[in-house]
């Protein structure tokens, strides 16, 4: 056995010269740049950063972009020897539990006292601010719904009327981040109990839970099914590349979640990190009010003329959303979900 | 030698895998808590149904395709039909096509608003029918790949003895040409199991409410950030590949050498019925593979579907954070020195378990260790590469967040079905070839390279295509690992799709199609000159067709 260890083959050296090789093209610096990593739409992050560096023209920003989970799934795997120097939009309800684990560097941005304070760090020191939230809503296909003859939904409690068997799709709790923001709010709304035996109703009518909160949107846009329980700001992007959709805010309020942003613990640029924590309570807060986002300072949004009266609405019907409450029950109350819901489901025919 | 095989899977795959597998018997603080992450999992109600869905999923999958591969691969080696590179090149394409164009294509065709929804007689597409069908199209080339090496190369001596003794057509199938062609089968069995049963990509994408144990993993990772659970169900999902391991250990025992050296190779025989029989049905398998991949093209190229069907090309303008272009040529950078550093040592592994004198213990490992990828999930090992690589005390950790690792990361993950490919091919040669290499005093890496690997050179050029298409489309594993100026064509693909652009999705999906079928061009009027000139002693005359090394 030892003298197959040592064996001299000549095809050692070759595989030996080829391990060497594979390493030996690794280049990686960060020095002086910026790494961010981030989760908001790429379409925009790509505007934002451009105009950042347009505003800072000395700071170099390199971006990682991943949808919420598999981002979180990333930076907690690299918790022990962190890569990013800022955290750009993660949902809050993830982001408290990093927090939590002393992921963030500790800053104040400047202008946080002019903010909408519900978007803000109330346990001292000062890791995150929230600066825009997303929300839910229904996406509502108004040509497949005349083909069917069904009419269109007012409130979340008309989902669950039976006329809508199997029309429904909707982002399922344990993989979206928008899942579980319906699934928290309508437990705040109407009450645990009338809130699970909603869901159970509603649960008849959904055709498909899917992993992303995007899709059911999307799915809405192509026909597939006639509701998708999406959110605001994916409706905006799907209308507007010919979808027949009308975006329903349901009259009994929408559950919401704020994007925050954090310095990661442990970076190398701490000068520039914070230049773009002040730069997204400033003029980063107009771009993104200029995309119809709902931010955390009201008089920085820019109304689309083709939407007048969306703004307004969405944030009329926010609830007062508990998100330390929404965080530290997430396990309890996807746990409860998954019991009911996934364990038993068939693929609807 | 097999030592150095042994320490590149121990960095690679095996102490990766373990930094993850520890943290199942941890909390999330990382304190040592026994075996209660296992009883809470088995508590969970969905681990059942979980379990027999992949199971049932996986069985169906595997059955559905050896048959229509192994029909395939027969007429592409056995018969003298017409068009075989074509056919080839064509039933390579699912391999070139990102999941996600799958995904698109089947919603399309057969979705709620799908042209061909009446073939579904009211069943959903989302949910196991779906799955199935998409998992038979995306492993199909894989198992024709197997199969067609392990049919390839088969002794002409045994058929004409059959011709000679008046046995029919029918039993010189069932009794020369199947158990031939036996180990081949027996290894496409395991690797469609164990690719369908550990892929997450279909299911998530198409699988609708059906729970199985691959996106069981993605809820609990990507969904609730908990990697405890994360790896208690990974481990769940290994043992496929340990009972693949001694399937596989049991079958070689029984295996022989096909190709001895006073062999001659077979060469099919024209036979009118049988021709047209399998021309026809190549052409089916092709009609409908084209169908998948011209629908995916079609919705590119709309302003929206199903509802503004004209015509467009602005799809291709990708708006996305870094993930335009540029990613497309990294896509093209990964894939490159995938094959090439991929085949050299996989092939020469290869060599080694098959053909050297070494430890049968030794052996066995390394045996064991080349299958292992198959059954990790990709995700699973993107995500023990961080845990590991990024360690601030492993001494290597300069590799993490560059292209060396994403090259490694892929080549470990495609790592089994290259190996097997290499190992059916070098089985198929008698071991008389050493026996009297070394009797003539003959240096065994001469051996090697003078005949071996002459021989092997259509596989090996198999693989380098296969480990090329593959780095292109692969999502699940490096979509933890690149970095800004490393982003990836296909993880583009996704996030296109993500963000409600599914005709964007499917123009950067077609991009990543046509790039592979361009290499794979190239590759063959590249390669055509030197495979002529090795592959000559498989023709009696320079100028027969040459059925393996066309396409």
């Amino acid at each position: 056995m030892f003298k197959t260890l040592i064996s001299k083959h000549p095809l050692t050296s070759i595989v030996g010269v080829l391990f060497l090789a594979l390493i030996s093209f690794s280049t990686s610096s960060y020095g002086g740049e910026l790494l961010v990593y981030s989760s908001t739409d790429a379409d925009n992050l790509k505007y934002y950063m451009q105009e950042f560096q347009k505003d800072n023209p000395g700071i170099k920003v390199n971006v990682v972009r991943e949808s919420t989970g598999t981002m979180a799934a990333k930076l907690m795997a690299e918790k022990d020897n962190p890569q990013a120097d800022f955290l750009f939009e993660m949902a809050a309800t993830v982001a408290l539990n990093m927090e939590a684990q002393g992921m963030f560097h500790e800053y104040t941005p400047k202008g946080m006292d002019k903010i909408d304070q519900r978007y803000v760090d109330k346990t001292a020191p000062v890791t995150w601010v929230g600066n825009y939230g997303w929300a839910g809503c229904i996406c509502w296909n108004r040509i497949e719904a005349e083909i069917l003859g069904l009419p269109k939904p007012k409130s979340w409690a008309d989902l669950a009327n039976p006329i809508y068997k199997g029309h429904i799709s909707m982002p399922n709790p344990a993989s979206s981040g928008t899942g579980y923001l319906d699934v928290s709010s309508w437990i705040q709304i109407m009450g645990k109990e009338k809130a699970w035996e909603y869901m159970d109703a509603l649960h008849k009518n959904v055709a498909v839970y899917t992993h992303s909160g995007s899709k059911p949107c999307k799915q809405a846009g192509s026909g597939e099914f006639v509701i998708g329980i999406s959110w605001p700001g994916r409706a905006i992007k799907i209308i507007k590349a010919g979808a027949p959709i009308d975006m329903i805010i349901p009259e009994e309020g929408i559950g919401w979640e704020m994007q925050v942003v954090a310095i990661m613990a442990g970076t190398d640029n701490l000068p520039d990190a914070k230049r773009l924590m002040d730069w997204t309570l400033g003029r980063g807060m107009s771009l993104f009010g200029e995309r119809q986002s709902i931010i955390a300072d009201s008089s920085k949004i820019t109304k689309d003329p083709d939407l007048p009266g969306f703004y307004d609405e969405v944030q009329a019907k926010l609830i007062n959303n508990n998100f330390v409450w929404a965080a530290a029950n997430k396990t309890r109350i996807v746990g409860e979900w998954k019991r009911r819901y996934d364990g038993k489901t068939e693929p609807k025919k | 030698m097999l030592a150095s095989y042994i320490l590149f899977f121990l960095l690679f795959l095996v102490f990766p895998l373990g930094t993850l597998i520890i943290k199942s018997v941890q909390d999330q603080n990382g304190n040592f808590i026994g075996l209660k992450n296992y009883l809470l999992y088995l508590q969970e109600p969905a681990l059942f149904q979980s379990f027999f869905n992949s199971l049932f999923i996986a069985i169906v999958s595997t059955i559905i395709v050896v048959i229509l591969a192994f029909s395939f691969a027969y007429a592409l080696t056995r018969t003298c039909i017409p068009f075989k590179g074509f056919f080839r090149l064509i039933a390579l394409i699912p391999l070139l096509s990102p999941s996600i164009l799958a995904a698109i294509a089947l919603v399309y065709w057969l979705g709620n608003k799908g042209v061909l929804k009446a073939l579904l007689f009211g069943n959903s597409i989302y949910g196991p029918i779906g799955i199935i069908l998409a998992s038979v199209y995306w492993t199909f080339p894989h198992a024709l790949m197997i199969l067609s090496t392990s049919l390839s190369l088969s002794d002409s001596r045994l058929y004409e003895a059959a011709e000679v003794l008046k046995t029919s057509k029918l039993r010189a199938f069932l009794t020369i040409t199947i158990p031939g062609a036996r180990y081949g089968i027996i290894s496409t069995a395991f690797v469609i199991f164990t690719q369908v049963f550990t892929d997450f990509g279909v299911p998530k994408v198409i699988g609708g409410n059906y729970n199985m144990l691959a996106t069981d993993i993605y809820k609990e990772v990507v969904g609730m950030q908990n990697f405890q659970m994360g790896a208690v169900i990974s481990l769940v999902l290994l043992f496929p590949s340990l009972i693949a391991f001694f399937i596989d250990q049991y079958s070689r025992k029984k295996q022989i050498s096909l190709l001895t050296s006073r062999s001659v190779v077979f060469k099919p025989k024209k036979s009118f019925g049988v021709d047209s029989l399998m021309l026809g049905y190549c052409t089916f398998i092709t009609v409908i593979i084209l169908m998948m991949i011209g629908m995916a093209q079609f919705g590119a190229l709309v302003k929206f579907w199903p509802y503004d069907l004209s015509f467009t090309l602005k799809h291709y303008q990708f708006e996305v954070a870094g993930l335009g272009w540029e990613s497309f040529y990294n896509s093209i950078r990964l894939a490159f020195y995938t094959a090439i550093f991929g085949t050299i040592i996989i092939f020469i592994g290869s060599y080694i378990v098959e053909k050297l004198k070494s430890d049968e213990r030794l052996r066995g490992i390394l045996q064991l260790f080349t299958l292992m990828p198959m059954s990790v999930p990709g995700l699973v090992l993107g995500l023990s590469y961080i845990f590991y690589f990024n360690a601030k005390d492993n001494p290597i950790n300069f590799i993490y967040a560059t292209m060396t690792i994403l090259v490694i990361n892929t080549i470990v993950h495609f790592y089994t079905v290259s190996h097997l490919t290499g190992v059916t091919v070098l089985k198929q040669m008698d071991k008389e070839f050493e026996s009297v290499s070394l009797s003539l005093k003959i240096p065994l890496y001469k051996m090697f390279w003078k005949v071996t690997l002459p021989v092997c050179l259509p596989t090996i050029f198999d693989i380098s295509i296969y480990l090329f298409v593959n780095a292109m489309t692969t999502v699940s594993g490096v979509i933890f690992l690149y970095t800004y100026n490393t982003t990836l064509a296909s993880v583009s693909a996704i996030h296109l799709d993500e963000q409600g652009d599914v005709a964007a999705a499917a123009a950067m999906a077609m991009l990543i199609v046509y790039v592979s079928v361009l290499v794979r061009i190239i590759h063959t009027v590249f390669t055509k000159g030197i495979l002529r000139r090795t592959q000559a002693w498989r023709h009696d005359t320079p100028n027969a067709a040459n059925d393996v090394t066309k396409a």
